[in-house]
């Protein structure tokens, strides 16, 4: 260790400067958050004057008037459902392909392998894509959102990894009292495996949620539409859900008078989509850690 | 008769086919979607009633060069910059590891890897909610009674490669990051005492020391993004195109999506898309061997 006195006077410098400079990355990061959500609690006459440390008269009417419509708690219940549903799907069957690939009795197993490897290579392209997912009748369906993506190989390569290093006695004692393979898969593999299958479930999520060119190229459905294209639609004043608003707007005069403007809206239904990630996100960012560094040992 | 260890084997090969099978149709069956560059494709008619045309698809590309062109120069421009960022997330893992209150460290951490985890959509959203007219940046400098341009640094067609590169770097630098300080830790601590001895300060072991045992990871980064030379993703384009900046967003992918949609020359648009999947396997290849050449090692 370098004691204090042997520090030189540069190196104080670097150190103060060090400090500075890593405040105001953290500031730039994490301030358009912190701005998009006091002005989205904001009184909105004081907000377009200026907010910018401290919500301008608490006023949450945006909130209110939002989870009154339909639209917007519908599109966010559908990415729930659909992030749910695709991260379980995606979890299970990757683990199970990828456990299957540590067989080496298996016959072809290099070269199914190898073939799951080079999907992650291989990309068809936007059209081909758009006319195999219509052929495959994924058009106006939720099924796009959860189908495609489950056999994903860079999960394959991570959850194969770290099933090939557990003690392969507990699986053999299974197999002499004669446990099937979905039992052994089901009741050691995978509860095994948990570390590495929180890590993907984590990926998978984030994946899911943040997805939104399958909604917007493949389903017209509005009860199929996702927050996210919903938000998109709402920052480029999409003419149904502009309607909506404005006519909820006009209709603010009766009974109470309710404290609305577009931008306070915007900002409302920015915080609504970035909300579940802000939420797990202490468990979100210790998973994908593990995840690169998993990554960076196998790459 | 099989054996019992045969017998298992192919348990497992029946267990895997409906995987494989999806996989075929998910990730190969996509593939042929590429024998729509040799038709006219129209959505309304079945495959038979298409008509063959031959390689005018790829002639097109050709007769289209000065349109190629512009949005080559946007890609290569968007990739450019990229390039350029590369090392920045290197520099920030080297300082951050010289600042030595943990709480601080992990703050710092937690903070910056957030963008990495929000929608092109949101990041879309929070700049609007900052450089649109009436965002923040524009009512602060009205509120100080500095003048304020009509049309802000979203509309602004000069800047518009730079204020994207940004944005990008904003969302990524942090992520990023955390695969340098991965290795920063792996570097043996045994380095750094033997350098300390020899009297080296803070800066020499930086320069001797933390940067060296970083650069294999540069290099692979690098590496990885120079194999996605063409390949800027559709998302931030697709968000934040608009008229006044449309002619400098045109990068490859979003005018892949363009001829597509926009003017329904689904063919063409395949065509594109299969030159770029092309080129990019192509480069990823080449990248590839320039790595195994160099350090010996794949990075695929």
């Amino acid at each position: 260790m370098i004691s204090n006195q042997r520090r030189s006077l540069a190196e104080r410098i670097f150190d103060i400067l060090n400090y500075a400079f890593m405040a105001l990355f953290s500031f730039i990061c994490i301030y358009p958050f912190y701005y998009v959500f006091i002005y989205s609690i904001s009184e909105p006459r004081l907000a377009q004057k200026g907010v910018y440390l401290w919500p301008g008269q608490f006023n949450v009417d945006a909130y209110i008037k939002i989870f009154s419509l339909h639209t917007i708690p519908h599109a966010f219940l559908v990415s729930v459902e659909k992030t749910v549903i695709f991260t379980v799907l995606c979890v299970y069957f990757s683990s199970m392909l990828a456990y299957l690939f540590t067989k080496h009795v298996m016959p072809f197993r290099k070269v199914m392998y190898r073939i799951v490897i080079s999907s992650m290579y291989l990309n068809s392209g936007l059209i081909p894509w758009y006319i195999t997912m219509k052929t495959y009748g994924l058009r106006n369906s939720f099924l796009l959102y959860v189908l495609p993506g489950i056999i994903n190989a860079f999960y394959i390569i991570l959850i194969k990894t770290y099933i090939e290093q557990l003690p392969a006695s507990l699986e053999e004692s299974a197999q002499i009292d004669g446990a099937g393979f979905m039992t052994v898969f089901n009741r050691i593999i995978f509860p095994l495996s948990k570390p590495i299958v929180a890590t993907v479930a984590v990926y998978a999520s984030v994946g899911c949620w943040n997805s939104w060119i399958d909604n917007y190229l493949l389903v017209e459905n509005p009860n199929l539409q996702t927050i996210q294209v919903i938000l998109f639609g709402y920052l480029n004043e999409a003419q149904s859900l502009t309607q909506d608003i404005s006519a909820m707007l006009a209709n603010a005069g009766s009974g109470r008078q309710l404290h609305l403007s577009p931008e306070t809206i915007k900002m409302s239904i920015t915080v609504i989509s970035v909300l579940p990630i802000i939420l797990v996100y202490p468990f979100l960012q210790k998973n994908f850690i593990k995840g690169i560094m998993l990554g960076a040992v196998k790459g | 008769m099989l054996s019992k260890r045969n017998k298992i084997g192919w348990t497992y090969f029946l267990v895997a086919m409906p995987f494989m099978i999806y996989v075929i149709a998910f990730y190969f069956v996509p593939l042929f979607g590429w024998v729509y560059s040799f038709y006219n494709y129209n959505p309304a008619l079945s495959f038979s009633q298409l008509k063959f045309v031959g390689f005018d698809n790829f002639v097109k590309i050709f007769h289209e060069r000065s349109e190629i062109f512009r949005v080559l120069k946007n890609t290569l421009a968007m990739s450019f910059l990229m390039i350029l960022i590369t090392p920045l997330p290197m520099i920030a893992a080297v300082m951050i590891n010289e600042i030595k209150h943990n709480k601080f460290k992990r703050f710092i951490q937690t903070v910056t890897t957030l963008p990495n985890f929000i929608s092109w959509i949101v990041v879309f959203a929070l700049s609007f909610a900052i450089f649109s007219n009436e965002g923040l940046y524009y009512t602060l400098l009205r509120n100080l009674h500095i003048d304020v341009p009509v049309i802000g640094i979203m509309g602004n067609n000069g800047a518009a490669w730079f204020f994207q590169a940004g944005l990008y770097a904003w969302k990524t630098i942090g992520w990023t990051m955390i695969i340098y300080m991965a290795a920063i830790a792996g570097i043996d601590s045994e380095q750094y005492e033997a350098a300390r001895i020899d009297g080296a300060d803070k800066f020499g072991l930086m320069r001797h020391i933390t940067i060296p045992g970083l650069g294999p990871t540069l290099f692979v980064l690098l590496l990885l993004q120079i194999s996605n030379l063409l390949n800027n993703g559709l998302d931030q384009f697709f968000v934040f195109y608009n008229p006044l900046v449309a002619d400098k967003l045109d990068v490859l992918d979003y005018y892949i999506y363009k001829v597509g949609w926009g003017v329904s020359d689904y063919s063409y648009a395949t065509v594109l898309g299969m030159v770029k999947s092309l080129l990019g396997i192509a480069l990823l290849f080449a990248v590839n061997y320039l790595s195994k050449k160099t350090k010996g090692e794949s990075i695929l």
